[in-house]
């Protein structure tokens, strides 16, 4: 067992480093958005009904990344459309592509010829396996919505916080619904490699929640929830490493702990605020 | 010319309900206009109509101001009060009109416009807090300093009496009766007694608008706008009926 510093002698160990801050960078900042517009269930639609994809990806021969990028954003576009087109209620609608995605997918495996052997990785995660091309993806799109974030703060922030204000002050409302949805689905695709369909709900909500506890401004936020999961994610990573178990399951349980310990950590700091004034 | 706006036989329709029917009504630069109605009547609709949020069905609304010098202040319910966000950022939200909505774009003269806002209402003190640290009467005075951002020449309040204390009620009356001399002010409100002691005009929406140009409303008369409202009535408030009532100018849509 070496120190941590020999482990980056390792091509593998350093795409995995490289993947874990890519996927902090991503997830901490859609998740703040998905957080809090409170459509974390939207997101659950979207990462499931992406399965659809892979299982149609793997039928035809294609990378099944490729079929999930285009289920997930359908499905999210979907859902809103449905919604608000077909005045269908958003929970059903999200149910029916959740369910839809994850039937398609399972019909496809069952008909593709041979075993899936891949099948686990992109249900649970495999960030030890991670290519260089897909850490350039995740790079590229790591940088696309640090520049949108950053360039569309306030028009994202007013639209999340008040749709019906923001229409009222001429924002472009629906459009950047659409937009930010189809962030969130390639998002989610491209962190199915690292964390898995199963347990990537939880690098888009834990961060955030870690974050929450200590600030409620947005931008303070996203930032946090960056920090978190990038420290989450390579705790976890290297939890995985020594423990050998796998690195989804061990990054989901090491965001998990620094939650409950920053908790512990704030209530404690409220004690001692009420303390000092007594 | 002093009109601001004019409703022209607005109708409005959700799926197949008639929410609106030949709605007419004109908007005055002075005006401060009391919108009273049941619940299901249309009111919220007509204020949404105004605002561009729903398409009528037929009809028109002529605008002589530009659209963006409408505030607007949601009812209260609308609000995630845990969104993370903080009260300056609310404040600025109203602004209209920005050339960049970058993180990093923070006008000096927009930030000072907000934090004047804030002084005007005396919550300036909460200026960096989150929304949902606010209670009910600090926040409906945070979402009017929003909705002046804009320096509105019509201020368009829905319900801003509710989920608020009776002091904070008054003194939002009288905040409204001071901004009413720089401003056209819509105000609707399901307390008929109490705001007509403010509101210089009265509309009843119930399918149709009924305009009734005096502050001073009988129980008779909304009765026969068909408008099944009951009048709290305070002590002070004259709520005599008008004998001369029919030779008002009236703005009646069509019963049916």
């Amino acid at each position: 067992m070496g120190t941590i510093i020999d482990l980056f002698h390792y091509d593998f160990f350093l795409n995995a480093f490289w993947a874990s801050l890519f996927a902090a960078i991503t997830c901490g900042i859609v998740g703040t958005y998905i957080v809090a517009r409170r459509i974390v269930f939207i997101s659950g639609g979207i990462t499931h009904a992406s399965f659809g994809g892979i299982g149609i990806g793997y039928f035809l021969g294609w990378n099944p990344l490729f079929g999930a990028a285009i289920f997930s954003v359908l499905s999210g576009l979907g859902i809103q459309y449905f919604t608000r087109a077909g005045r269908l209620r958003e929970d059903s609608s999200i149910a029916i592509w959740w369910s839809l995605g994850m039937a398609i997918g399972i019909i496809f495996i069952y008909l593709s010829p041979g075993y899936a052997p891949n099948l686990m990785s992109y249900l649970f995660g495999s960030i030890l396996t991670v290519s260089s091309t897909e850490i350039w993806i995740m790079a590229g799109l790591s940088l696309v919505l640090v520049a949108f974030f950053t360039l569309m703060y306030r028009a994202i922030l007013y639209v999340a916080f008040n749709e019906e204000f923001a229409k009222t002050t001429g924002l472009p409302v629906n459009l950047i619904n659409y937009i930010l949805i189809s962030l969130i689905a390639v998002t989610i695709v491209m962190n199915i490699r690292v964390v898995g369909i199963i347990l990537i709900m939880s690098l888009l909500t834990l961060p955030q929640a870690t974050a929450n506890l200590f600030t409620h401004d947005f931008r303070h936020m996203m930032l946090y929830s960056v920090g978190f999961a990038f420290i989450g994610s390579f705790a976890g990573l290297l939890f995985s490493f020594y423990a050998d178990i796998p690195s989804g399951a061990s990054i989901i349980f090491t965001l998990v702990l620094l939650f409950g310990i920053m908790k512990g950590v704030t209530l404690l700091l409220n004690r001692q605020k009420r303390n000092h004034a007594r | 010319m002093n009109k601001l706006l004019e409703i022209k036989n607005l109708t409005v329709s959700y799926d197949h309900d008639v929410i609106l029917k030949d709605a007419n009504l004109v908007v005055e630069k002075d005006d401060f206009l009391g919108v009273i109605g049941p619940n299901g009547g249309g009111k919220t609709t007509l204020i949404k109509a105004l605002l561009g949020l729903v398409k009528p069905a037929k009809g028109e609304i002529v605008f002589h101001i530009p659209e963006t010098r409408i505030g607007y202040l949601p009812q209260i319910n609308q609000i995630d009060k845990r969104f993370p966000i903080t009260v300056l950022d609310v404040v600025r939200s109203g602004k209209t009109d920005r050339r960049s909505f970058s993180l990093f774009s923070n006008s000096k003269e927009e930030i000072s416009h907000a934090d004047s806002l804030l002084k005007e209402m005396g919550v300036l003190h909460l200026r960096d807090k989150a929304i949902g640290e606010l209670s009910g009467g600090q926040m409906q005075r945070v979402f009017l300093c929003r909705s002046l951002m804009n320096r509105p020449e019509l201020l368009i309040l829905d319900e801003p009496d509710t989920f608020v204390d009776n002091q904070f009620e008054s003194e939002l009356y009288d905040k409204l009766k001071e901004l009413n001399e720089r401003m056209a002010i819509i105000l609707v409100s399901h307390d008929v007694g109490t705001i007509s002691y403010y509101v210089k005009t009265i509309a009843c929406v119930n399918r149709g608008v009924h305009y009734h140009p005096s502050n001073v409303i009988s129980t008779e008369q909304l009765a026969s706008y068909n408008c099944p409202l009951q009048i709290i009535t305070h002590g002070e408030i004259p709520h005599t009926v008008l004998s001369l009532h029919e030779n008002h100018d009236h703005n009646h849509g069509h019963h049916h």
